[in-house]
């Protein structure tokens, strides 16, 4: 197996024996029979010498450019990142070396020559309040820019929960009115690739799908790919027996903490999160937040931003005593009202008593 | 002339408490009370449910006393009571309910609700819906003074008889005896033992005791029918009587409804609290046992079954006293099944045995009391009530059981001594 | 709106309603019952040992001698759905948590395995209550709209809490949004019907054994 990517990876010290790994794991995650990782590394390695060479165009908007920084810089060097880079990026404002007008014509360029084929990646939200003045490029609003970009796309990729859901942008009380690709563009396949920022190999898996198959993995009612997004954290977790056992960490610093016991009780969002954190792990593998011992947030879940409180344990209500007195005062001051209407009813009808006699048991 | 349904829901809101209240809210329709019901098992018709019994009841006090029920009742989702209605529970509320409270001694949330049912009874009574039957027992008692008609003279008759066959005195309005002694009519013209058996204990005991001219009838038609201004009326002459002649205590004969009438209701009744004491003949006859002054001779060797008046042990508290007074002259005591506290009524209490139209359904009703008695055999049946010894005896004779009814206070009086001595302390 | 959002929604403002319609219900309530009074009892009262108020609120928990026989589903049945019903309610390590933060108060929890099984017996019991109280001629003839009404009000949140922690038919979010308003659902109804009996009960069995001890009557 030849092709300019595998020459790429070799000059950044990968070899193609490491490239031909990574390529059967990224398919056994994906859930795919075990040819598919050949199928995909060639296809991959194949790929930007090959004529129809399939154009990504990334464009950034309302985002901290995480989901970026999580790509390209995950662990060093990124293989993910090195694969995406040499493959087929036409555009990312953060990565390429061009700016201004140069950078516009790339764009153009790109749109134009494979209209209709290219992949289109979004991170970030599009603001709609102030006409979408809260994020502009080049004097266009981010709404203007994706309707435009998303006219010759084969597909929408939402990266990161920003483009996904809305994000932290859309949080509480989303003073730019904040909404994801999703809420905008209805006529192209997208796919959401949520998480604050998203697994890496997540990514790749979805480019090495559509570079193999030409089309999308399996996606679940959110739009997500089945194959990461199937399971919850928490029926995934290394930690998921303490849990059953009812063996909690109290706090980040207690006997149970240190013992590795479920971090439920500190307000990990596991259970109600679809992410493959606890099988992929971040930085090559290295770890993941609740192996740090710090609970899942739920960052790849809509509005997890507004879920009640990352330490609120997920069974604990956000404020639900917000009203309880109030509800005490007024129901106590209606039981009094009604105590009272009753006893005058009462001593009414008592008044009211005539002595029955003998005659009176008769109609 | 004058029951009208307007006075019957005013007397209703007048009774309707806090308990009443806390019950009817408690109640989750588990149907254990009908268990608990003779009319019920016997039939198994399930209108015989006792919370059903209240009904009615049960939508008054939710229209009239609470704020969803007041709605509903706006609305049109929770329909006013009738005079239809009432007359339809009629059978319900009397013929079918003998006041045992069986039903309340099961009810797994506490509802009290023989309670209700008395209280029940007040409305009905003063809408007109009660049963002729005991609005004649009523009517006796309030005009004539007793609910079978019996006068003073009768009862001369009676003391006459007594002193002249057994030789003891029967004093009669003798102030402050330490007893006074009252009779069911049922005792005055039935069982005239009773009076002989009371001078042969209180003789021995060396106790004083009278009965009272003004007040000799021991039973409360009006409690029966549940009328509360009737039954004081009634509970009235007693307290007149006894405060008169300044009783130490007045002794309710061997009938249960005239005990609960003045020991428990009396009180209430009247608004104050007695000057004297209230017991049953066989608390008396307990008491006298306890402290040596009830001596017999001899035993009934024959098989002997006691059955428990309601009102006396499950309504009453008095449970121990007559076992222990069978024990003293019976070798062959034997226990019918659910004996005691759990006692299954005879059929007729509460008024029920006054209520001609109810005939039929008390002698299905008896087939619980023939099952008990079936399941002992005895060769006789004590019991401490002259209307549970009517309603048995007419039970067993439907049944054709050839099982004699007696009553304890005169069983005991056989087995005293003959001691004819010329007075009586 | 998304699952996440329906989550938030009853743990957050569904919840605030469903409390508030609570407290307020049953203060109401409590006093609407209670306010009406009693007279007191003018008979000279008779101590008997154990015969008070106090003794049968704890008394009538058991069944009267006789009645079991009676009634063995009625019994069996409801002593196995309260006391399951306990043990999911109270036991549940989540559901402890919940109080904790309410309360301060803690207490240990059962293993979710064991937590699960009550669950499922309780649930069964429930069913075999239902279906004894559509065969019983009894239980027919006094059941209305309120007592299917309050059994389902009941039963769905031990449902889809247990569905929830199986992770059967919705997503784990879904249902545990759905078992949160099943139980709001539970709380709001719980002070206008008959399972307002949870709080009357111990009024009911006090005044019964009130009543019936001034007597000297063990009730």
């Amino acid at each position: 197996m030849q092709g300019p990517l595998i020459d790429t990876l070799a000059r950044q010290g990968v070899t193609r024996r490491t490239f031909m790994k990574y390529c059967a794991t990224l398919a056994s995650m994906m859930a795919l029979p075990p040819a598919a990782g050949r199928a995909m590394a060639e296809a991959m390695a194949a790929a930007p010498a090959a004529t129809k060479r399939p154009s990504v165009i990334w464009l950034p908007f309302q985002e901290c450019t995480g989901c970026t920084e999580s790509i390209t810089r995950s662990h060093s060097p990124s293989l993910e990142g090195l694969i995406f880079d040499a493959i087929s990026l036409d555009y990312q404002e953060t990565l390429m070396a061009a700016a201004g007008h140069q950078a516009e014509e790339a764009l153009h360029n790109a749109m134009k020559e494979n209209e209709g084929k290219y992949l289109l990646v979004i991170d970030g939200s599009i603001p709609l309040g102030l006409d979408g003045a809260y994020s502009c490029i080049g004097g266009k609003s981010n709404l203007e820019s994706l309707k435009e970009a998303a006219k010759g796309a084969a597909a929408i990729v939402a990266m990161g929960s920003c483009a996904a859901f809305g994000g932290i942008p859309k949080a509480n009380p989303n003073p730019t009115g904040a909404v994801s690709v999703s809420d905008i563009i209805k006529d192209k396949p997208i796919i959401n690739i949520p998480g604050c920022p998203p697994i890496p190999v997540v990514m790749t898996g979805v480019l090495a799908h559509f570079l193999t198959f030409g089309s999308l993995p399996e996606l679940d009612s959110k739009g997500r790919p089945k194959a990461f997004y199937g399971e919850t954290i928490h029926d995934r977790c290394y930690r998921r027996p303490f849990y059953d056992q009812g063996k909690f960490a109290k706090t980040f610093d207690d006997e149970g903490a240190r013992n590795g016991w479920c971090l439920f009780e500190l307000g990990c969002k596991g259970p109600v999160t679809y992410n493959a954190c606890a099988t992929v792990k971040w930085n090559g593998g290295t770890s993941w937040p609740v192996e740090s011992g710090h609970g899942c947030l739920g960052c790849s879940e809509p509005d997890f931003w507004d879920a009640g409180g990352f330490y609120k344990a997920l069974s604990m209500p956000a404020d639900p005593l917000k009203f309880a007195s109030t509800a005490a005062a007024v129901g106590a001051v209606a039981g009094v009202a009604i105590s009272f209407a009753n006893r005058g009813k009462k001593s009414a009808a008592k008044s009211a008593h005539e002595t029955t006699t003998l005659a009176d048991l008769e109609k | 002339m004058s029951a009208s349904l307007e006075k019957g829901i005013r007397v209703l809101k007048e009774v309707i408490d806090a308990p009443m209240a806390s019950y009817f809210s408690s109640c989750v329709h588990c149907g254990l009370c009908a268990e608990a019901c003779l009319f019920y098992t016997e039939t198994g018709d399930p209108k015989y449910t006792p919370i059903h019994k209240l009904e009615p009841l049960r939508r008054l006090y939710e229209q009239e006393y609470t704020l969803l029920g007041r709605l509903g009742k706006l609305v049109g989702l929770s329909k006013p009571v009738t005079d239809d209605e009432l007359e339809e529970w009629k059978e319900l509320v009397y013929n079918s309910c003998t006041l045992c409270g069986r039903c309340s001694a099961v009810c797994p949330v506490g509802n009290d609700i023989v309670y209700m049912v008395r209280k029940f009874r007040e409305g009905m009574s003063a809408s007109g819906h009660a049963p002729e039957g005991i609005i004649g027992a009523v009517n006796r008692t309030v005009t004539i003074g007793s609910p079978m008609g019996v006068k003073l003279p009768a009862v001369k008759a009676q003391m006459k008889h007594v002193e002249e066959d057994y030789g003891l005195p029967i004093p009669l309005d003798a102030e402050g005896a330490e007893y006074m002694v009252m009779l069911s009519s049922m005792e005055i013209i039935n069982f005239p033992e009773y009076l002989a058996a009371i001078a042969k204990i209180m003789h021995q005991a060396g106790k004083t005791w009278t009965l009272c001219s003004t007040a000799f009838e021991a039973t409360n038609a009006g409690m029966q029918i549940g009328n509360s201004d009737l039954a004081k009326l009634l509970v009235m002459r007693i307290v007149d009587g006894a405060e008169k002649l300044k009783v130490k205590t007045v002794i309710s004969p061997e009938c249960g409804h005239a005990y609960s009438a003045l020991r428990w209701e009396g009180a209430n009744l009247i608004g104050r609290p007695f000057t004297f004491k209230v017991q049953h003949i066989i608390e008396v006859l307990g008491e006298f046992q306890e402290k040596g002054l009830l001596k017999t001779e001899g035993f009934e060797t024959d098989k002997l079954t006691f059955h428990d008046p309601c009102q006396l042990a499950r309504r009453g508290g008095v449970i121990n006293q007559q076992r222990n007074l069978m024990n003293m002259i019976a070798k062959d005591f034997v226990e019918m099944p659910d004996a005691g506290y759990m006692n299954w009524c005879c059929g007729g209490g509460g008024g029920a045995s006054a209520i001609e139209e109810g005939e039929e359904l008390r002698m299905e009703a008896f087939k619980k009391k023939k099952s008990q008695l079936d399941a002992v055999k005895p060769d006789r049946l004590v019991t401490a009530c002259a209307n549970c010894r009517i309603v048995l005896e007419e039970g067993l004779e439907h049944y054709q059981m050839d099982i004699p009814v007696l009553g304890l206070t005169e069983l005991i009086a056989e087995h005293i001594p003959d001691q004819t001595s010329t007075k009586g302390a | 709106m998304n699952d996440m959002q329906f989550l938030t929604w009853v743990r957050g403002t569904g919840l605030d309603i469903a409390v508030s319609i609570f407290v307020l219900g049953v203060l109401w309530r409590l006093f609407e019952i209670y306010s009406l009074g009693r007279k007191p009892d003018l008979a000279a009262p008779r101590s008997t040992p154990g015969a008070s108020g106090w003794n049968t609120v704890f008394r009538r928990s058991v069944p009267p001698p006789g009645m079991m026989k009676r009634s063995p589903v009625s019994y069996i049945g409801g002593y196995i759905f309260h006391i399951g019903l306990a043990i999911v309610v109270f036991l549940f390590a989540p559901h402890i948590l919940l109080v904790e933060n309410l309360t301060g108060l803690s207490w240990p929890g059962l293993p979710s395995q064991f937590v699960d099984l009550a669950a499922v017996v309780t649930m069964a019991a429930m069913v075999v209550v239902l279906f004894d109280r559509i065969n019983k001629p009894v239980k027919r003839y006094l059941s209305t709209f309120g007592d299917w009404f309050t059994w389902t009000l009941t039963f769905l949140p031990v449902l889809t809490g247990w569905m929830a922690v199986q992770h059967l038919v919705l997503p784990y979010t879904t249902m545990l949004a759905l078992h949160i308003l099943t139980v709001e659902l539970l709380l709001i109804f719980l002070p206008f019907t008959k399972l307002f009996h949870a709080f009357t009960v111990f009024g009911s069995r006090w005044y019964i054994g009130k009543i019936n001890g001034h007597k000297g009557v063990v009730v």
